[in-house]
């Protein structure tokens, strides 16, 4: 407890609160005022506060959301995931028919929206080959069931008439200007074809603009219809459509029948392939955690987490990486930089002028051309290799490569970052009073001592602003490591652009894209913690 | 899941807000997406210019393929379409199909007839590679030497390419698996006709990947286009691919002592697509511009400025001369007999499952 709240209750003992001068108790009275400096203070920062909002804290959000959403799935195929539920895939069988049924009449539903084709590319991220099974079977899933529909039709043709079937399905009272509407009931009375021929009419209504009541039903709608009647004794108290039912019934006993398990491997085999269930499967809830898993070169199956083969690892390689060479290009920018930075401070105001002007001038250009001329330099038959062979230094058949590699990312990058590291640097160094030196000398200390025990530690907080600016600047560059770095010199940043703009896997962009968030996070608290941020200056 | 949807529109708009002002097009107005330099100024010659002085259309350029289908993507998800017509490589175009952001196009109907009474879909024959894609050009990516460095037998096939001994020196080769991995395996022994089925195994991969590390170290890897040709006229490479049209330009109007290697030469198609979820009257203008720019007059007329093939087969006997330096353009053609004797023919469907998945042990193989 402060001192001051001490005296406070003191007083309050003795005497009551204090009261200002219109006879408020000053405590409130103070508040009072202060509430209104804050929130002038508030609404003067409110516009970038709301900006700030929408172009940087909710973008953030939305990307740690994407690396665990994982809707499609379920949104796409509901039905499939649901019976998919009771399948072990420890088993090793494809599941029963069941799942092949829900499967049609969630496909059929997806091909007509146009989303089974994104539901392989989704899971194609997860198990190659997938991305073609759901392209191929969206071509012929519309087959399905076209034996039991031709078979209705010979039994009795009312069954191709749009009409009948609205009829039977449809609302009581419908006039043809309302919308089509199920009725209730039908759903008890044909548990499998009310809801296929509902989905039918409103996945129809809603792509093309269709009515139902002028539209034959899909096969497989008819395949729905089948199944039920096969088990109609089961649903005797049945309301609505129940004269149809027992008048169907008894005649498709008949029917020739199909395996659809054996029609979807007619399809394509993969789809009696377990593994194919099996990713399906794991990726079925609605939040995963598998791109963060792919993100560390480890993978989502059924027994948990795995390893993923040896020659697919590349991420924690490429965080390591992005890590120490940063740590690189930090590091080489303070050794080129204090010089600078201390001549900048110490020398003649005119020259140090034009020295300003020299730091800033490549500050000023396009990232791009400073890149490219690096280029220019560096390559094996570029200006510094003839130099180094003219001199002799290298042989001709010999020549040092500078580009396309590490060396290249780290000599490109460091002069890109350079300014940010001098800039600080000579703000602090400004202040530096040059008499502390001097002091130090008449007193007896050679000049390294002088520097080493009187200047630097006073220019460390200079150094501290420079490496933290640098530091994180370099961790998330992307241009110059993707122009110069060549296959060794690439940061984890190109592989989270390469999903974001090429491969669309933007799960695991932003997957990476959090982990490099919190790790930057992490390097600013052990900052913290080993140089203190109060002793970190970016100004004089 | 309302705020989940919220969410990801306001993302998806940040991320488009740069193009959202160019909202309200009028029909009379439209944004064209392209690859820019010498590839856009040839269409703008032979299909812009033309058609916005037949209908007096304002056509606005924009430079984007290269990131083409996430940008549209972004659109789609804040359903702000700004784009009318794009130009896209074959298998991205199969990928927008895929994700229902481009609009399936039937070709018969829409598309113009050939000259020679073709029907659209027997002109184009096997481009039309995916139901919404209009194929423009065949172009391929093929192999440069530089023909002062390579002795005195200069390369006939791409396996000089993995020939150390005889051609020694630095190789360019692009930075994914894509056409190297098949042409690792062709000069490995395997038959054109089973490149991919080897290639689906992990036995394949792992030939292929053993013989790329036969010349790994001497390999530059590029990922743009533009790489090869400055690599090549630098001395920097003594051979290396890129796409037919930049080889074309670096020998033809830069003079550099370079030759092109067409042997095992893969196609690959550029094509418009449009957008899916434009108004109607934008959709409108935009296959009536598609519909003008992939006749067979106006596809012949791109080669006049570029040297790739014309899509259409009844384009080819109407190839003429270049604008600008007159020389016959036909034989600079990927397309032409006499540089197509050994080609290869690039697997989309099967690129396209394998992509994913040959992308990530191509990148963990580059970093070992």
């Amino acid at each position: 407890m402060s001192p001051c709240n001490t005296g406070d209750n003191i007083m309050t003992d003795a005497t009551g609160p204090m009261m200002a001068a219109d006879g408020r108790p000053l405590k409130a009275s103070l508040n009072r005022a202060l509430r209104r400096q804050k929130l002038r203070a508030l609404a003067l920062i409110a516009p970038l506060l709301v900006f700030i909002m929408f172009t940087f804290i909710i973008p953030i959000g939305q990307m740690l959301f994407r690396s665990v959403e994982n809707q499609i799935v379920s949104d796409v195929l509901p039905t499939t995931v649901a019976a998919l539920e009771n399948w072990d895939a420890e088993t090793g069988q494809a599941p029963d028919e069941d799942v092949f049924y829900a499967l049609t009449q969630d496909l059929m539903v997806a091909v007509e929206k146009k989303q089974h084709t994104r539901l392989g590319s989704r899971l194609n991220y997860e198990m190659t080959g997938i991305s073609s099974l759901f392209r191929k079977s969206g071509r012929s899933v519309d087959d399905i069931g076209e034996v039991y529909a031709d078979q209705f039709i010979d039994l009795d043709p009312r069954w191709g008439e749009a009409e009948f079937w609205a009829d039977l399905m449809g609302a009581e009272g419908l006039t043809p200007d309302m919308p089509f509407e199920m009725h209730p009931d039908v759903f008890t009375t044909f548990a499998r074809a009310a809801p296929a021929y509902a989905a039918f009419a409103a996945t129809i209504a809603s792509e093309d603009g269709d009515d139902p009541r002028e539209e034959e039903p899909w096969n497989s709608v008819y395949l729905a219809l089948y199944e039920d009647l096969k088990e109609a004794p089961k649903f005797t108290n049945a309301p609505k459509g129940i004269e149809i039912m027992s008048e169907f019934a008894p005649q498709v006993v008949d029917f020739e029948t199909i395996d659809l398990a054996a029609e979807f491997a007619d399809i394509d085999e993969d789809w009696v392939d377990p593994a194919v269930w099996q990713t399906i499967q794991t990726y079925a809830p609605e939040f995963t955690n598998g791109y963060f898993l792919n993100s560390i070169d480890r993978q989502k199956t059924p027994d948990g987490a795995e390893w993923r083969p040896e020659d697919e690892q590349i991420y924690l390689k490429l965080f390591w990486r992005t890590m120490l060479m940063s740590l690189a290009i930090t590091g080489s920018c303070i050794l080129l930089g204090y010089p600078v930075a201390w001549l900048l401070a110490n020398l003649p105001m005119r020259t140090a002028n034009v020295l300003m002007i020299l730091v800033l001038l490549p500050f000023w250009t396009s990232l791009l051309v400073r890149t490219s001329a690096w280029k220019v330099l560096l390559q094996q038959q570029g200006v510094i290799n003839d130099l180094l062979v003219w001199i002799g230094i290298v042989a001709d058949d010999n020549r040092l490569a500078l580009i396309n590699n590490a060396t290249g990312t780290v000599i490109a990058m460091t002069h890109i970052l350079l300014p940010f590291m001098i800039l600080p640097l000579y703000s602090v160094m400004k202040t530096i009073p040059p008499a502390y030196l001097r002091a130090a000398k008449s007193l007896g200390a050679t000049n390294w001592t002088a520097f080493w025990r009187v200047y630097f530690p006073q220019s460390v907080p200079g150094i501290g602003a420079g490496s933290i600016l640098v530091f994180i600047l370099a961790i998330g560059y992307y241009i110059t490591p993707e122009i110069v770095g060549g296959t060794k010199g690439v940061f984890i940043s190109n592989r989270i652009a390469y999903h974001i703009s090429s491969s669309l896997n933007w799960g695991l962009a932003a997957a990476l894209g959090t982990i490099l968030l919190a790790l930057v996070l992490v390097f600013y608290w052990l900052y913290d913690r080993i140089v203190g941020i109060d002793n970190v200056k970016l100004g004089g | 899941m309302k705020l989940t949807k919220t969410l990801m529109a306001t993302t998806a708009l940040s991320m488009t807000s740069v193009t959202a002002f160019a909202d309200g097009h009028m029909a009379s107005e439209m944004t064209i997406v392209s690859w820019g330099g010498a590839y856009s100024a040839s269409q703008q010659a032979a299909y812009h210019d033309p058609y916005a002085e037949m209908t007096g259309v304002t056509i606005i350029n924009d430079e984007s393929s290269a990131e083409a289908v996430a940008k549209l993507r972004a659109m789609n998800e804040a359903g702000n379409v700004t784009w009318d017509v794009v130009d896209v490589v074959a298998s991205d175009a199969i990928r927008l199909c895929d994700e229902g952001l481009a609009l399936e196009i039937d070709a018969d109907e829409q598309l113009a007839p050939g000259d020679d009474g073709s029907t659209a879909s027997e002109d184009f024959g096997d481009l039309l590679v995916s139901d919404c894609f209009i194929p423009q050009i065949v172009y391929s990516t093929t192999a440069g030497y530089r023909t002062d460095l390579v002795g005195d037998t200069p390369p006939t096939s791409i396996c000089a390419m993995f020939d150390l001994e005889a051609y020694p020196g630095m190789r360019s080769l692009e930075r994914r698996p894509i056409n190297n991995m098949e042409w690792a395996l062709l000069c490995d022994g395997v038959a054109k006709e089973d490149v991919y089925d080897v290639l689906e195994t992990d036995e394949g991969q792992a030939q292929a990947f053993a013989k790329l590390d036969t010349i790994k170290d001497n390999v530059v890897w590029w990922s743009a286009g533009a790489d090869t040709p400055q690599l090549l006229a630098d001395g920097e490479v003594v051979m290396g691919t890129t796409y037919n049209g930049r080889l074309f330009a670096l020998i033809e109007e830069q003079k550099q002592p370079v030759a092109m290697l067409w042997d095992a030469q893969v196609f690959d198609l550029d094509g418009w697509i449009i957008p899916a979820g434009l108004s109607p009257e934008r959709e409108a203008r935009a296959l009536d511009y598609v519909r003008f720019a992939t006749d067979t007059q106006r596809l012949a007329d791109q080669a006049k400025y570029i040297s790739y093939g014309p899509a259409r087969a009844s384009s080819a006997p109407l190839v003429g001369q270049h604008a600008t330096l007159g020389i016959d353009m036909a034989q600079h053609m990927p397309t032409d007999p006499e540089n197509a004797k050994n080609t290869f023919l690039y697997n989309y469907e099967w690129w396209a499952d394998y992509r994913d998945d040959l992308d990530a042990k191509f990148q963990a193989w580059l970093a070992q």
